[in-house]
């Protein structure tokens, strides 16, 4: 294939990959994400493509390995389109069947969901309850193409927003992601036209830009599936920002454990250079941009942004301070700008659609969608993607389907390991930066951890100490000796060795890390206590006082009462 | 020149200087572990933050000894919320060098009795504050010590370590740089011993043929002279023999 050398070449040959295309066509679109190859997605697909051979419906009917729709606990997943149809956990011996209804115009009922609420089968995909209150616009993708092809990406419209960000004035775009009200789906929730802004005004020649893969948040993988499922959507955005601020070099930090997003990945910037919308004179419009992949250093320090660009320098992985910010010396001394995969992901949206179409979405202060990782104690786990101001309610019970067992729900941690908890009274919260942190928790990268009532609350927040003290870096005292003790002081209370004095102890330990920590691991690192304490103090006093764990969960030995 | 005020006190600060800069000039005395002015900033032990106010209004706590001055600060080095917190620093620093007379002496001062929190054993007096492998690093060049694994387990790795064993050449700077004397450094007989929280090391030295004072470790003399490049032969004499 030539290089494009204009948006007319774009043009054509959008045209000629959609002229191919059959539309009558049917095609059988298998999830090929990480989650869905744990069920064997990859045998269910080389037998789909042999089976339509075998019943001679190829002239009908196209295979297509898909990423990954979210819905990952029912994989392997089967979408039949146009017709709609929506399979779950499809195995190889299922296939012949799946393949003789497509011709005879019929269904496979046994392999439909079945709706818990009314026990009733649904057929299509777009009824079914787990993606009914969902607004897909960036995990949505992932079903619909091939991420491996980047025609098929083309053909859903891919690469209609770079063209025509590269038809504005760089200052153009920044006002529109600004106007957009776009915030860092990372963590901080930082306004993203502000940051390329800053990084756009840095006296510098030299700029870079990096997409944060890191995720390294235990049980979230919304960022894998974006990369693994759609890596050309987190390039055009990055491609775009590139241009709107100045900068001809991007790399794109991958967690180590995830070797199917650096595939993918490395087969999109391949294909996109192959065609010139990567690389020197990108449409012919003069511009010059490459992007490199780097694999995580494999902590989970090493996502935060100082630890990140130390990490890329090839240095030990180690937050600094932040007084001069990364967006104006980051990487080796440079001006540099940093965003989550999902951040860069929104971007193209919003230049296809303008801000202000994106601003109608969400809340006052938190605009657009945002994808959470549904875990836990939960009827659904799964991908969700919700406008932002969806209420952890309607997350929880009608998208998630509750809590399974029969049992009650107790609380949802949001924000990953150092987030806090949200007790019940609280579930009509809507889901919005701010309102998240009031609440003594925080959007995080959208990891969403549901507890039912046999979760004990100081077990839990022991674990998650226990984990944090495990990836604090160990750099600043009160982080690293912070932990230490509050995990032992923790450790003791759930083996029945609670001192009276141990709550405020441990109030005493959090201000001063939330306080004197020098990154945001250690800042943050106090909530799951913090707010377990002001939700759930009777049950650090049962354990302390009475001995007695409420939810049944820590054993607390005959001999430890006195 | 850049006007800031600390505690109250209008004060005015060369461009470029940290707070801590600012403030031990003008006789403000805030506690510090990990910083040195022979090497660069790490902001580690956090015991010198203090709260500041920009001339935008914008309030925070921030590491004086990395916050560099800036027109119209404001700084507050001894407000109750950091007391607050630098007591429980200090009662962390007492439970992890229960032994160090530095770290007992700084509790005494401001009134941490401690007791609450398990002592550790072992840690030897080293707060991990890292002034040593930050020395050996940046002043000395050699980077024979450093700082190893990560969180509650990181613990300085010394030459007896298991990389980097030839690389010490004796200097010593790391125990002139160790604010709480958990590295010490002892010249008997013609031999250095340098002693590390958890191990030890012994140098020969080289004997003045002058006044025949035994005045530096031969490792270090040899170092010296590869690097500037002189022959060995020009370190016979002691540096006071030489004037
Ligand atoms: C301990 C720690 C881990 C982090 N891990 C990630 C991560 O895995 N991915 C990510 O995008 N941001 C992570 N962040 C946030 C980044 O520091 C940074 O704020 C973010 O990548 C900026 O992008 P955004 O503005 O698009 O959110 C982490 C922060 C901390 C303190
Ligand atoms: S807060 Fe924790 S993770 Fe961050 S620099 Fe300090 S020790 Fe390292
Ligand atoms: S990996 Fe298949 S649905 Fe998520
Ligand atoms: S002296 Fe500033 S952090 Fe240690």
């Amino acid at each position: 294939m030539a290089k494009l050398k204009s948006f007319g070449d774009l043009e054509t040959l959008k045209k000629s990959i959609t002229g191919k295309r059959d539309p009558k066509k049917s095609v059988i679109a298998i999830c090929n994400g990480t989650g869905c190859q744990a069920y064997g997605c990859k045998s269910v697909t080389a037998a789909f493509q042999d089976e339509v051979k075998k019943q001679n419906l190829a002239d009908k009917v196209d295979v297509m390995p898909i990423g990954c729709p979210g819905f990952c606990e029912r994989g392997t997943l089967v979408m039949v389109r146009p017709q709609g149809i929506f399979y779950q956990r499809v195995r190889p011996k299922d296939v012949p069947e799946v393949v003789a209804a497509i011709g005879k115009n019929s269904v496979v009922d046994r392999l439909l969901f079945t709706d818990r609420q009314t026990g009733a089968k649904v057929t299509h995909e777009s009824d079914v309850p787990f993606y009914k209150k969902q607004r897909r616009l960036i995990i949505g993708n992932n079903g619909l193409i091939d991420s491996t092809s980047i025609d098929d990406y083309l053909a859903i419209g891919g690469y209609n927003a770079l063209a025509k960000a590269l038809k504005m004035k760089p200052e153009q775009i920044i006002d529109e992601v600004k106007k957009s009200g776009l915030r860092g789906r990372g963590g901080a929730g930082f306004p993203t036209g502000s940051k390329w802004e800053t990084t756009r005004n840095a006296h510098d020649e030299v700029k870079y830009i990096i997409a944060n893969a890191d995720e390294g948040d235990p049980g979230a993988f919304m960022d894998r599936a974006l990369v693994e499922g759609n890596p050309h959507s987190v390039l055009e955005g990055m491609i775009i920002g590139a241009y709107a601020i100045g900068s001809h070099q991007g790399y794109m930090y991958i967690r180590n454990e995830y070797p199917l997003a650096v595939k993918n990945m490395r087969t999109a910037i391949q294909m996109a250079e192959e065609y010139g919308l990567l690389g020197k004179n990108i449409l012919g419009t003069g511009f010059d941009f490459t992007l490199k992949i780097q694999r995580g250093g494999g902590a989970f320090i090493c996502g935060e942004s100082t630890a990140l660009m130390a990490s890329l320098e090839g240095k030990v992985g180690e937050p600094r301070a932040k007084y001069v910010h990364t967006s104006e010396q980051g990487l080796w001394g440079k001006p540099t700008n940093l965003n989550n995969v999902e951040t860069w992901a929104n971007v193209p949206i919003i230049i296809n659609n303008g801000a202000a179409w994106y601003s109608q979405i969400g809340t006052k202060g938190s605009k657009g969608t945002k994808i959470f990782s549904l875990v836990g104690n939960i009827t659904n786990t799964g991908l969700v993607e919700v406008p932002m101001g969806t209420t952890l309610k309607e997350i929880v019970f009608d998208i998630g389907g509750g809590i399974p067992k029969g049992r009650k729900f107790k609380a949802v941690q949001t924000g990953g390991p150092s987030g806090g908890v949200i007790p019940e009274s609280m579930l009509d919260m809507p889901v919005d930066y701010d309102e998240l942190t009031k609440a003594g928790s925080m959007m995080g990268s959208g990891g969403m951890i549901v507890m039912d009532d046999k979760t004990c609350m100081v077990d839990m927040a022991r674990y998650y100490t226990e984990f944090l003290e495990g990836e604090s870096c160990g750099k600043c005292l009160p982080c690293r000796e912070g932990l230490r003790h509050m995990k032992a002081i923790l450790t003791g209370i759930t083996e029945g060795r609670g001192k009276k004095e141990d709550i405020a102890l441990l109030e005493e330990i959090c201000a001063t890390i939330g306080d004197a920590a020098l990154c945001q691991l250690g800042a943050s690192a106090p909530n799951p206590v913090i707010s377990t304490i002001r939700h759930f103090r009777a049950e650090y006093e049962a354990h302390i006082n009475e001995h007695k764990c409420p939810a049944g969960v820590c054993k607390i030995g005959a001999a430890a009462v006195k | 020149m850049v006007k800031i005020t600390i505690n109250g006190r209008n004060i005015n600060a060369p461009e470029g200087v940290t707070v801590l800069h600012a403030a031990r000039e003008n006789n403000i005395n805030i506690p510090t572990l990990c910083e040195n002015e022979a090497v660069a900033p790490y902001g580690a032990c956090r015991l010198c933050l203090v709260e500041i106010k920009t001339a935008k209004g914008r309030q925070r706590l921030v590491t004086s000894c990395l916050y560099q001055v800036e027109e119209g600060l404001t700084v507050q080095t001894n407000t109750e919320r950091i007391q607050k917190i630098r007591k429980m620093l200090i009662e962390l620093l007492l439970a992890r060098c229960p032994d160090s007379d530095v770290i007992q002496q700084m509790a005494k001062e401001h009134g941490v009795t401690g007791g609450r929190l398990t002592p550790q054993t072992g840690n030897n007096k080293c707060i991990l504050c890292a002034n040593c492998a930050r020395t050996c690093e940046e002043v000395v060049g050699v980077s024979a010590i450093s700082l190893s694994k990560r969180g509650v387990e990181r613990e300085l790795t010394t030459p007896f370590g298991e990389d980097n064993s030839d690389d010490c050449i004796g200097c010593g700077s790391c125990s002139y740089s160790c604010p709480t004397g958990a590295i010490t450094m002892e010249d008997k007989n013609g031999t250095r011993k340098i002693t590390w929280p958890h191990n030890e090391m012994k140098f020969k030295m080289k004997k003045c043929s002058v006044c025949g004072q035994f005045w530096a470790p031969v490792k270090q003399v040899e170092y010296v002279a590869k690097t500037s490049g002189t022959p060995v032969t020009d370190y016979d004499i002691c540096p006071n023999c030489r004037e």
